[in-house]
This record gives structure tokens, C-alpha cells and sequence, in this order.
């Protein structure tokens, strides 16, 4: 930074001021004066703060959870920190009934957003850009569940699917005795019981990127597409679909990382009972809460890190690689 | 760059705006250590004349009986009890980072297991002063759950409440049913509950830890209270053949609970025993609270889970134990010795039973006059007891109850069948949690 302002700024100082010929003493006085002590202190500030809060609250946190995830703690005291090699991760993958389908979970979790919502949310806003009447009606409506909180979401989510008193199983008649569908416990239901919450409010917030992505559709592409004699769906799919592919990368990595932090829906709507463990619920039953076995959690935590950064790591080299050939 | 005379005026007030974004910075750092002095409070009272008191009485009935009693020994004592209430969970689930942190002087908590291991991490103060004063108050069952693991005092009880099956007398007599005293009448009952078109045991596991209440009475009925501690303190296997029995024997009455039961919470099984849909459930007096109709409470009845080993006949009551201990980072120790001191007087306990009709107090010498006719009932088989035990959750690891235990006799509830995995997935993993001391 302090290389790059004063190569520039003498630059800067000379174009503007047309009249001013003897320009290039003061210039280089102002480019001392450039890195006069206050100035030094501002940048000192203003690159130093942001990284010290970036180091402490990111970087070593992270790799402190690592090192703990090698070690046992009950988190009372240093001094109880004990080292104990990879028995926490040979625990969690073979003794730990919850690890897999939590794995598994996650990834359910994922390629449903990517089957369900993704495509009703594109097609939701293709059908918004069509300028029909009370757009702006329906598009609220669609973006609602977005501004509402997950944990929001799960509690009223809970309540259509409560056994006894809910509203599925009021209307259809399965909350008496030999009929009950148990949306929140059976592990066989209750998993798509909680995506279709999720894929509800996801919708939405995919609906209103598409929608972005459509606005900035060339109207002379319809317009060529047209005279040239393609019907909807072929320019659709042939001319719109393919200017959208920034749209599409982002959100595809929107949905990733809606998958892997999938929590609070899950939580409040049945605490990841059997069927509906994640990571990130596994991860707080250790660490938070009275059990902490932070060593263990902590575990937990770095196989998750490991699967976000196997799915970050390709997508910022595939970026990076992009940004250099352009 | 402000001397050049030009009019590059930019970049001032960028500077300025910047200089504004790192002031926010600095604020967010500032806020950190803000946000971990949350965990305490009351640090403004360290005056003598205050008690501060870290509470978990967050519903609406309790907290009113705990405030009757601080201003009655406000009035008493002159001294000021300052109340730091959280919600009920939240208190338990952050109790470890509380008591590092900046406690309040006398927090609640429960006797058995988990106030033993505070006690133990040292993270509460012995309280052996305030028991030479209220030792006569509490009989010798009581004296055992408040003793840590180095028989020091840690714990001051307050109320108690027994786990027991609850029905309706009007049902019952109704239908002409009978209290059952062993298994062979609970399985007959349940049989004939269900021809009769009722949900014989009302269930609601969706909390996870109602199931645990069934599994303790089951295990001690069957192999009695010296194996209850040992299985709790990690010493017994879970796949020993008296484990297996226990969940043969609830394999047996399983299909006569409510079916869904992963899915509903206890509060919405009650229901189905206030709507006399249900015969029986099994619970603490605390289901009380689900009797807002003076009518519907007045039928309610309990009675011991019956006898399973005439060996140990009814002889342990799980009779969980509330009360409050001794932070280590009390500020005002003679304040807070006098406090205990009052909390462990009849007069404390009267108080509160009289806001809070489903409990008990854990003393002996509280007056029952006015104890309804359910609470004495309790009282009775509290005080009848050759054995009280906590609770799965409160006589073992938290650590294993909340992680394994919970979600293994879920499993369970929905799959009987497949009890032998669940038993040894439940020990391999016991061995690993109790061996990290």
C-alpha cells in the first residue's frame, strides 16, 4: 500500500491543476508529506485493525479448533487439556452411530436445493420478468419466508407438523391412535419433512437472484432470438438460460454453503433427533451445552472444514484460473 | 494532500470516512470482551449489602415463588438479593462457561452427579458453615445428594419432586380399574386400557430426556438401586444381561405407549391425559402444570411404578432434587452464607410451595398442613424411600447422557428390535467417554 499511493499521486497531482507549472517541487514534497506520521498511523490503522480482527477471530480460532480436535477437554481449565492423537476421529468414524447420517444429511441436504428450489426459483422469476400484473405482488409473497429467521421458519414449520395438533395431520385425519404419521420423529420423514421448509424459504431467495440475473438479460438478444424465429423455450434455453451463467455461480455457491451451515431450521424443528442429524448439529451437542467434550466436537468441526474447503478450493482455483486468461 | 491547492478535495473526506470505518473497527473489538462479560453480571453489585443469586427459574410461577422468598429474607436480614434470571436451558447449557466466568454468589443447580463435578473442577465453594445451622433441617437422605465427592457440603436443597405414573381418578373408576402393584397387573391393565379405546401410556420423547425417567424405573424395579449407580457412574456395562432385561421388559410395554413419540413433546402428551384419552403417564408431579382446570387437578393421582424384583420391591423413588450451591467467585461470602442459611430453613421452602403446588419440600420439618392431597402423597413416598435417585441425567455424565443416551433410547423407542446395536454402540462409546477423566 505505502509503495502504491505516492507512485500514483504525483500523477494525480500533476494532471488536474492546469495552470500550475512549478508543480513538480511541491510534489515531491507532497510526496513526503504523504507518509507524514498521522498518515502512517491512519493506514497502520486501517490495514492493521481489520487484520488483527481477521487473525484473531478467523485464522486462530481455526486453528485452534484443529489442534483441539487432537486432544480431550471438558473446557474448565488449561490444564485439563489432555493430547490424545486421532482417537477423536477414529471414534467418530466407527463408533459414533450419528457421524454418517449426519454426513449423509448434508449432502441430501444440498443436491435436494439443488433439485427443488433451483429450478422453481428460476422459474418463478422467469415468469416475474414477464412484466405480468402484480409482479411486485408475487414477488413479495415468494421473498417473505427469506426475511424471516430459520429458527423462525422451524418453529412454524413445527407447529403444521406437530403429530397430534398440527395442521397436516389435523386435515388429513392422521393424529388418532393406528393412523398417526409422525412428520417430526419418523427418521424415515422427517428429513424431507424439514427440506421442504428449507427448499420453502430457499425458493425465494433464489427467485430474487434469478430475477437480478434476468434484469440484466440484453433485451436485443430477445429481440435477435425473436427475428430469427426461435419460440420461447428455445430462447430461453438457447440465449437467456446461457447469459445467466454468472447467476448460476453464485448461486450454486450459495446453496453449498446453505447446505453445509444447515442448523437452526434443524434445531429448533427437532434438536437432529434420528433422521435429521447434521455436522453442525453433532458439532454443538458436544461442544455447547454441558456435555462439552470440545475436544471431540471440535473433531466434528474439522471434517466439516475439510468439506468446505473440498468444495471452496476448486471453485477459487477454477476462478482464479479464469481471472488469469482474461 | 489537503495543501494542494487545487481542489482535490477527495481525498479528505475519503480519509475522514475511513478513519470512521476503523473507529467502528475498534468499537467491534472493543465489543468482544463486552460479549464475553456477558456470561456474569451483577458485577456493579459488589457491595456488602447485596447477594446476587444466578437463576434457571425462568417460567412464570417459580420465579414469582423465588422472588417472595429473597424479599422475605430481604426483610429479615436487611440484605438485597439480586436476581440474574436466564431461560431454563440456556442456564444449564452455558453453566460451564458461567461458572468460569464471573458467577453470580449463589447460583441454582441440582443435587446428585452434576453438582458433584462442579464441586470436584472446584468451581464451587463448600458450604460445610451454612449446614451446621440447617442440619436438623433435612432428613439423612437429603444430607447424601448435598455432600460432594470429598464429603464436604456443596449444596443447599430446596424442593423436591418424585417421578411416578399419573391417571385420573374419575377414569379409574369409571372403568373400575385398579392401581397396579406388579407387573403382571401394569401389562393387565394396559391390555384392558387398550381395548377400552385408550392410549394406555401417554409418551412424548421429542425432548429426548422423558425417556430416560422410563428407563431409570424400569432398571431399578428390575436390579434395584446399587446397579443404578453403578451403571450411571460408567462401572456397569450396558451390555451386561440385566441391562437387556430392561429394555426386554420395555420392549414388553413399548407397544402400549403412545405411538409418534420421538415427535411429541411431553407437554402435548399431558394433553392427552387431561383430555382423558390416555390412562397413564409416566412423569414427574411437574406434570401438574399442565392442569390449568382446578377440577381436572383435583383428579389427578399417582402412584409408584410397581414392583418388578420383589428383591427391591418399590423400595428407590426417582426423586430429582432442586436447590442452589456456592460459586467460587463469590464477592459477598458472609451474605451469601446467611442466604443459604435462610434457603435451608422451613420457612424458605413454605414459601416457595406455596407458589408452586407440584413439588415438595426437601425438608422434613416444612409444615404439610397445607399440602394438597397430591402432595402428600409425594411427601410420603419421598420420605418412605429406601433410595432416592436424580435422574439418568443428573446421576451420570452429562457429557454421555446428552450425546449417547438421548439419541440411543430414541433409537430405541422406534425400533425395538434393534436393541443389541443400540446396547453396544452405547457401551463402546461409554468406554471412550468415561476414560477421559
Amino acid at each position: 500500500m505505502t509503495t502504491d499511493i505516492p507512485a500514483k499521486s504525483p500523477e494525480a497531482a500533476a494532471v488536474p491543476p492546469p495552470g500550475a507549472a512549478p508543480v513538480k517541487q511541491p510534489a515531491k514534497q507532497g510526496h513526503q508529506r504523504l507518509l507524514t506520521r498521522r498518515d502512517r498511523l491512519t493506514l497502520g490503522l486501517m490495514a492493521g485493525l481489520p487484520t488483527i480482527l481477521h487473525v484473531t477471530l478467523v485464522w486462530v480460532t481455526a486453528l485452534a479448533s484443529i489442534l483441539l480436535a487432537f486432544t480431550t477437554w471438558d473446557g474448565i481449565g488449561f490444564d485439563t487439556i489432555k493430547w490424545v492423537g486421532f482417537d477423536n476421529f477414529k471414534e467418530l468414524f466407527t463408533n459414533n452411530p450419528q457421524f454418517w447420517p449426519a454426513v449423509e444429511h448434508n449432502v441430501v441436504w444440498f443436491v435436494v436445493l439443488i433439485l427443488i428450489p433451483t429450478p422453481l426459483g428460476l422459474f418463478l422469476a422467469v415468469q416475474l420478468d414477464k412484466k405480468i400484473r402484480f409482479s411486485r405482488v408475487y414477488q413479495t409473497a415468494f421473498f417473505l419466508p427469506v426475511v424471516l429467521s430459520m429458527a423462525v421458519i422451524g418453529f412454524v414449520w413445527q407447529l403444521v407438523y406437530n403429530p397430534d395438533t398440527g395442521l397436516i395431520n389435523s386435515v388429513i385425519g392422521a393424529n388418532e391412535p393406528g393412523k398417526y404419521i409422525d412428520w417430526i420423529g419418523d427418521p424415515d420423514l422427517n428429513l424431507w419433512a424439514v427440506l421442504i421448509a428449507a427448499s420453502w424459504r430457499h425458493t425465494g431467495y433464489l427467485m430474487i437472484l434469478y430475477l437480478a440475473g434476468l434484469k440484466g438479460v440484453d433485451p436485443a438478444l430477445r429481440e435477435a432470438s425473436a427475428l430469427d424465429g426461435a419460440n420461447e423455450w428455445q430462447t430461453f434455453k438457447n440465449v437467456i438460460f446461457p447469459t445467466l451463467r454468472p447467476t448460476n455461480t453464485i448461486v450454486l455457491v450459495v446453496t453449498i454453503i446453505e447446505a453445509l451451515r444447515a442448523f437452526d431450521l434443524v434445531f429448533v424443528f427437532n434438536k437432529g433427533a434420528e433422521g435429521t442429524e447434521l455436522l453442525s448439529i453433532l458439532i454443538t451437542n458436544n461442544i455447547i451445552g454441558e456435555s462439552s467434550r470440545i475436544g471431540y466436537g471440535s473433531a466434528i468441526a474439522v471434517v466439516l472444514l475439510v468439506i468446505s474447503l473440498a468444495v471452496i478450493i476448486p471453485y477459487l482455483v477454477a476462478t482464479f484460473r479464469k481471472e488469469r486468461r482474461a | 494532500m489537503s495543501l494542494t491547492p487545487s481542489g482535490l478535495s477527495l481525498p479528505g473526506p475519503s480519509r475522514r470516512t475511513l478513519l470512521r470505518g476503523a473507529g467502528g473497527a475498534v468499537a467491534l473489538g472493543a465489543g468482544i470482551p463486552l460479549l464475553s462479560a456477558c456470561g456474569g453480571s451483577g458485577s456493579s453489585a459488589s457491595d456488602s449489602k447485596t447477594v446476587t443469586v444466578g437463576s434457571n427459574s425462568s417460567d412464570a410461577v417459580p420465579k414469582k415463588a423465588f422472588a417472595d422468598i429473597y424479599a422475605a429474607f430481604g426483610k429479615k436480614s436487611g440484605l438485597t438479593v439480586d436476581v440474574n434470571t436466564k431461560d431454563h436451558n440456556t442456564f444449564q447449557e452455558q453453566i460451564n462457561s458461567y461458572l468460569q466466568g464471573t458467577p453470580d454468589d449463589v447460583f441454582h443447580w441440582f443435587a446428585g452427579y452434576r453438582m458433584q463435578f462442579f464441586a470436584a473442577k472446584g468451581l464451587a465453594t463448600p458450604v460445610d458453615d451454612v449446614w451446621q445451622k440447617i442440619d436438623g433441617n433435612f432428613p439423612d437422605a437429603m444430607k447424601k445428594l448435598s455432600k460432594g465427592e470429598d464429603g464436604k457440603y456443596y449444596f443447599v436443597p430446596l424442593y423436591t419432586y418424585p417421578w411416578a405414573l399419573f391417571y385420573r381418578k374419575s377414569v379409574f373408576q369409571e372403568k373400575g380399574y385398579e392401581v397396579p402393584t406388579t407387573w403382571d397387573q401394569l401389562m393387565a391393565l394396559c391390555k384392558q386400557m387398550k381395548k377400552d379405546g385408550l392410549v394406555p401410556i401417554a409418551f412424548g420423547d421429542k425432548d429426548a430426556w422423558p425417556a430416560m425417567g422410563t428407563f431409570d424405573q424400569i432398571n431399578f424395579r428390575a436390579n434395584g438401586y446399587d446397579f443404578h449407580v453403578e451403571l450411571m457412574a460408567g462401572k456397569a456395562s450396558w451390555t451386561d444381561a440385566k441391562v437387556r432385561k430392561v429394555f426386554d421388559l420395555w420392549s414388553e410395554l413399548l407397544p402400549y405407549h403412545q405411538e409418534g413419540a420421538v415427535g411429541r413433546t411431553w407437554q402435548d402428551a399431558a394433553q392427552t391425559l387431561v383430555s382423558k384419552k390416555a390412562g397413564m403417564y409416566l412423569l414427574g408431579t411437574f406434570v401438574g402444570q399442565q392442569f390449568t382446570n382446578e377440577a381436572d387437578r383435583e383428579d389427578l393421582d399417582f402412584f409408584a411404578f410397581p414392583e418388578i424384583d420383589p428383591a427391591y420391591g418399590q423400595d428407590t423413588v426417582e426423586a430429582p432434587t432442586d436447590g442452589f450451591m456456592l460459586s467460587k467467585a463469590k464477592k459477598n461470602h458472609s451474605g451469601s452464607v446467611k442466604l443459604l442459611e435462610y434457603l435451608g430453613t422451613p420457612e424458605a421452602e413454605e414459601i416457595y410451595l406455596k407458589s408452586d403446588p407440584n413439588v415438595v419440600a426437601a425438608s422434613t420439618k416444612a409444615d404439610t398442613s397445607s399440602y394438597s392431597a397430591l402432595q402428600k402423597k409425594a411427601y410420603e413416598m419421598i420420605s418412605g424411600a429406601k433410595s432416592l435417585t436424580q435422574f439418568m441425567d443428573r446421576d451420570s455424565r452429562p457429557d454421555f447422557t446428552s450425546t449417547v443416551m438421548q439419541p440411543a433410547l430414541q433409537k430405541f423407542i422406534r425400533d425395538p428390535k434393534g436393541v443389541d446395536s443400540v446396547l453396544t454402540s452405547i457401551e463402546r462409546q461409554k468406554k471412550t467417554i468415561f476414560a477421559s477423566e
